[in-house]
């Protein structure tokens, strides 16, 4: 595999986010959206509230945001080059399929991750700030925290996999759009059932899913490369 | 397979082999039955009209298209899956549709395709596409920016990058307007002088009949192959076109016996077609009976069937063969 060809793509695509500012805005705004909800709801708990809220992990409702982030951005990943017809010419060249797949993928996490991370910091900082200082030491803590590092890239990962495969079966962006958000959105469920306290938080449940992720993430990658077909994208028709 | 494993084609061997390539999608057939060689520093022409194949025959060998039958060497590597990343190392491919990031400026573009080739000095590559292009001066421009033509002008420059042994143009010109076609046409001329191998697509035949050393017409099938002179003789008898100021009172008596003229037609009035089998040899007989019988000669012509009437000639006969 070619590092030069992977950083190519990733960096192609970084100046297209950054000459196009509507992309990294409107991947902004849905998480800004779900940021209201909670803060409403936290800004709103008495001190005398706190006691309750121990067994409950309400900051990773957010998690939901690494897994939608994603979804606009990757359905575009290959079908919007496609209908730009900038897909040929880079096909044509000697680059690999997962070469071309990483640069996609990681140009689609990077943004992710870091506009989850930054909403996630305005949250913590509203938090901190406005909410009963009693409820803010209660939801701040040490375990969320980690998990909410550790979980975003994975979750944006598998989001990203999930979005490209779409993408690279389609033929129209509006119906990847579509589609990767709907397929984005049980990833989120779980996360606000375990917020939620529905489904029980455990170290053991954490491990867990985290190793079920990275494992579904360096698989998403490998399927994606092992199906991704030149021929179909090219002619609309499978080899 | 390791890359390393293809060392530089022999010298002498083709650049481009096919021998009975073909490629079906389900139950159409996009072209079939295609055989040629191309040699290094060709320029070859690959006309056909709309549907013809074309377009996919490029694809198929350019590794992006599996064929369904026949095989071919490309820069003298088979074309097999296995060997699609070294054969696209070895060729560049400028599609129909320019394909440019257009939010991207010239040179960002050239980046991305010079790392995608791994092109070393990719900086110096860059610089040297884009003059040979003559687009040094709008290298910092946005490709949104720029005209039709300046953008085809970006996209050959990008398949320059990788210095290939052939390079696949796939209808250059369509779309531009005359000078803008012009420019290209002169590129593509400095390209052959530099020795680089051209395989060029197109439906302008006075494109193809300028550029190329020889051409292939393809209509699914490939219907014939040589130097456009040489398609012009197997396809059409050669004739002399006689003009006189009046009509000649005997013209069979002037035109029969006179050497290399196999026979004659009136054509008008005072107008004569000659078939001839030696133009050299006939004009001047010619001349002189014409003189001898007193007739005033306005004109004596060597008829000239342009590749345009090649192209016309065999696509029309396809066109009467699948309406039996």
């Amino acid at each position: 595999m070619s590092k030069r060809r992977v950083r190519a793509i990733f960096r192609k695509e970084l100046r297209e986010y950054r000459r196009n500012g509507f992309i990294v805005l409107t991947m902004a705004v849905i998480p800004l959206i779900f940021l209201i909800q909670p803060l409403v709801v936290v800004f709103a708990l008495p001190a005398s509230a706190a006691a309750g809220l121990s067994n409950e992990h309400l900051l990773l409702y957010m998690l939901g945001i690494p897994a939608i982030v994603p979804a606009s951005v990757a359905a575009y990943a290959v079908v919007g080059e496609r209908q730009q017809s900038t897909l040929e010419p880079v096909l044509t060249t000697p680059i690999r399929r997962e070469e071309f797949l990483l640069g996609k993928a990681l140009a689609a996490l990077v943004p992710s991750v870091a506009i989850a991370y930054a909403v996630y910091a305005l949250f913590l900082a509203c938090v901190e700030l406005f909410a009963a200082p009693a409820v803010a030491s209660t939801l701040i803590r040490g375990p969320d925290l980690l998990a909410q590092l550790l979980f975003t890239p994975l979750l944006a990962g598998w989001s990203i996999w999930v979005g490209i495969a779409i993408s690279a079966r389609s033929s129209d962006f509006r119906v990847a759009q579509q589609l990767g958000t709907l397929v984005s959105l049980p990833s989120a469920v779980v996360a606000a059932l375990i917020a939620f306290n529905v489904i029980h938080a455990t170290l053991g449940l954490a491990l867990g899913l985290a190793a079920a992720l990275l494992l579904l993430d360096g698989l998403g990658w490998r399927i994606m490369s092992a199906t991704f077909d030149r021929e179909r994208l090219i002619t609309g028709t499978r080899s | 397979m390791s890359s390393d494993r293809w060392s530089a084609p022999e010298r002498g061997s083709p650049a481009l082999s096919v021998h009975r390539l073909g490629k079906r999608f389900s139950d159409r057939v996009a072209f079939q039955d295609v055989s040629f060689e191309i040699g290094y520093g060709e320029v070859f022409g690959f006309l056909g009209p709309n549907g013809a194949g074309k377009t996919t025959t490029v694809r198929t060998l350019g590794t992006l298209i599996a064929p369904t039958s026949g095989s071919a060497t490309v820069a003298g590597i088979p074309l097999t899956p296995e060997n699609g990343v070294e054969i696209r190392r070895r060729i560049s491919i400028m599609p129909e549709s320019p394909g440019l990031f257009l939010r991207l400026s010239v040179t960002e573009n050239l980046e991305c395709f010079a790392d995608l080739y791994e092109a070393p000095d990719a900086t110096d590559r860059i610089g040297g596409a884009l003059r040979a292009v003559n687009l040094a001066d709008r290298a910092h421009d946005t490709c949104g920016t720029l005209s039709k033509g300046l953008r085809q002008r970006v996209a050959l420059a990008r398949a320059l990058l990788s210095d290939p042994e052939v390079l696949f143009l796939d209808e250059p010109t369509t779309g531009l307007d005359p000078v803008a076609a012009r420019d290209v046409h002169e590129l593509i001329d400095e390209l052959r002088q530099r020795g680089v191998t051209i395989f060029l697509t197109t439906h302008r035949l006075e494109e193809a009949e300028r550029l190329c050393d020889r051409v292939a017409i393809l209509n699914t099938t490939l219907r014939t192959i040589g130097r456009p002179d040489e398609l012009r003789e197997q396809l059409f008898a050669k004739t002399l076109t006689v003009r006189t100021l009046a009509p000649l009172p005997e013209p069979g008596g002037v035109f029969a016996g006179l050497p290399a003229v196999d026979g004659w037609r009136q054509d008008g009035p005072a107008t004569y077609v000659l078939a001839v089998s030696e133009s050299a040899v006939a004009a001047p007989a010619v001349t002189r009976a014409l003189v001898a019988a007193g007739a005033d000669v306005l004109s004596i012509s060597e008829s000239y069937h342009s590749l345009e009437d090649v192209y016309l000639e065999l696509i029309d006969q396809d066109n009467e063969a699948s309406r039996r």
